[in-house]
Formats: C-alpha cells, sequence, structure tokens
C-alpha cells in the first residue's frame, strides 16, 4: 500500500499553492490546437475540492455573459500549467453548490485579503 | 533473455498521459527473481526456466525445498515457477532477473495470476444469464430456465453453464500494454485490470507484437 501511495505522492506537482474553498484562482489552461499550444485563463471560484493524491480535483465557477460555467480541473495533471491564487473569501461551507442557486448580488463573496 | 518473470500486484492507480488524460494502471511489483533450474530437451523434454520469487527465512524451508533452491544458493523463495523458454537463451542457475532486463514502455504483455473466488454462484452471475421474467406474478427470477430438451437427447450436454464455483481460479489476461517501469522500485505500471487480488502473485510473459 505504501508503495503506491509513494507512487501517487511522485506524481504531484511540488508548486501547487495551496488552495481553499472560495478563493479566487486563475488557472492557466494548455489548449493544443492541430499542431500548436496556447494558454487558456480561466478564472472563477473554486467551490469544491476533491482530494486523493495527485488525482485531487478543483471545482471552478464563474458566471460568463451571464451563463454560469464550472469546470472540474485535475490540479496535478500536465495540461495545468499554473494555478494563482486571486484572492480568498470567507465561507462556512466545504462545497459552495449553493452559488448556482445565486445570480447577481445574492453571489458576492466576502473577501478576506 | 527470457520471456517473463514473476510479479507480486500491488494494486490499482492512475497516471496521467502527455495529453492530461488520465490512464488506469496496475502497480505490480516485479522482481527481481533468481534462477533456480534451467531445464531443456537432455533433462526435461523441453526448455523453460524456474524463477524464484519472494525471500523466505531459511527456518521455513522444508528439506527437499532447501536442497533444490541451495543449487542456487541465492536464498530460498515463497514462489517457484516456471516459465517456458524456446529462444535458448543463456540463463544461468543463479542468475538474478530485473523487470528493467524484460520489460520496456509500450510493450505488450500477458499476465496470468489466481482471480479473486466468488464463492458459489447462480447463473446470473457466474454466466450472465437473464434471469427469469419478474413480471405477471412469476414466483422465480433468478433460476437458470431450461437446461435442455426431453427424450432426446435424454441427457445434460456436458459444459452446461449452470451454477457453481465462480473465481478463484487460474486466469490469463492478454494483450496488455506496459505504460512504464520504474527501475529503482522494481515496479511495473500495466494498464488496465490484472487478476487476482491485492498482494496475488502474478506471472508475467511478453508478447510478441
Amino acid at each position: 500500500m505504501n508503495i503506491i501511495e509513494n507512487f501517487e505522492k511522485s506524481q504531484m506537482k511540488a508548486d501547487v499553492p495551496e488552495i481553499r474553498i472560495g478563493d479566487k484562482v486563475r488557472v492557466h489552461i494548455k489548449i493544443v490546437e492541430g499542431n500548436r499550444e496556447r494558454l487558456q485563463v480561466f478564472e472563477g471560484i473554486v467551490i469544491a475540492r476533491h482530494k486523493g493524491n495527485h488525482r485531487q480535483t478543483i471545482t471552478v465557477r464563474k458566471v460568463s455573459y451571464g451563463i454560469g460555467v464550472e469546470r472540474v480541473l485535475p490540479v496535478h495533471s500536465p495540461i495545468i500549467e499554473k494555478i494563482e491564487i486571486v484572492s480568498h473569501s470567507r465561507v462556512r461551507r466545504a462545497k459552495l453548490y449553493y452559488l448556482r442557486e445565486r445570480r447577481g448580488k445574492a453571489a458576492r463573496m466576502k473577501e478576506i485579503w | 533473455m527470457i520471456k517473463g518473470i514473476l510479479g507480486r500486484k500491488l494494486g490499482m492507480s492512475q497516471v496521467f498521459g502527455s495529453g492530461g488524460e488520465l490512464i488506469p494502471v496496475t502497480v505490480i511489483e516485479a522482481g527481481p527473481c533468481y534462477v533456480i533450474q534451467v531445464k531443456d530437451e537432455s533433462s526435461d523434454g523441453y526448455r523453460a526456466v524456474q524463477l524464484g520469487f519472494c525471500e523466505k527465512k531459511e527456518s521455513r524451508v522444508n528439506k527437499p525445498l532447501k536442497g533444490h533452491q541451495d543449487k542456487a544458493g541465492k536464498g530460498y523463495f515463497y514462489f517457484l515457477r516456471e516459465i517456458r523458454d524456446d529462444s535458448a537463451s543463456s540463463v544461468k542457475v543463479g542468475d538474478e532477473i530485473k523487470v528493467k532486463d524484460i520489460f520496456d514502455k509500450g510493450d505488450v504483455v500477458s499476465v496470468t495470476g489466481t482471480s479473486k473466488g466468488k464463492g458459489f454462484q447462480g447463473s446470473v452471475k457466474r454466466h450472465g444469464f437473464g434471469g427469469l421474467p419478474a413480471g405477471h406474478g412469476s414466483l422465480i427470477h433468478r433460476a437458470t430456465g431450461s437446461i435442455g430438451a426431453s427424450a432426446y437427447p435424454g441427457k445434460v450436454i456436458k459444459g452446461k453453464r449452470m451454477p457453481g464455483q465462480m473465481g478463484n481460479r487460474r486466469v490469463t489476461v492478454r494483450g496488455l500494454e506496459v505504460v512504464d517501469v520504474r527501475v529503482d522500485q522494481n515496479i511495473l505500471l500495466i494498464k488496465g485490470p490484472v487478476p487476482g487480488a491485492k498482494g496475488q502473485i502474478v506471472i508475467l510473459r511478453k508478447q510478441e507484437v
């Protein structure tokens, strides 16, 4: 069991910042178009985290042109170039699914530094 | 070099592929094994190599097995298994076989192990039968159903699929891909599942493509 644990840990990136629920993050995602590669930035609020060594994922939600968009992003995947934390907010839950039912002002988060 | 090695299934995990996709892998601790005996046409009528895997204390070995394994002089092992070797390779008794000698990334491998025992199971689970109709007041749901015709043939044909022991038998899965070989830890990553529970000994054979 330990060998598998170590094996999974060995695939984890060392430079991933500590991400907390409610953080506003900018995720730089590698996108391959034909034979060239470019970076796409996805910025939003972390509403859920699924732990599990290198399989760890975060669910990032943003509202784009009035449409809610959520992406489940594998934090340690090679397609994730970089994750920046823009700000933290005060939250009282581990999963912020309630944001899905809120629009506009009601979906604001109280920021802490 | 011979075309197989013994290993132990440690469990399953996932690795990232080059495009970021997750590949399910079975983690196998493969070797190091030691050659205990070499068989050839003159001694046994066929060519094979007997490998020892998973070291054992001397105090736990009985005398016949001790005498047999002393010929290699590499200690004692829990598992002794044969690998057929028709290539007339040059392995000698006492040689160490490591996973890096045999397997490389991208190789095709067949894995033999003992499948997980499921006990005595009915024909629905064991053979995937559909069962009997559930509605219209039916009282029988998972029975085998008809097992054959009447006066002709007047018997149940041999091999008729029926309830019985499921699992806990020798199973070989062919055509699996080696995703990675971690030389320092003797670890082999094989795409997809392999037969058996965690800790199960498996025989890994290289397949020619």
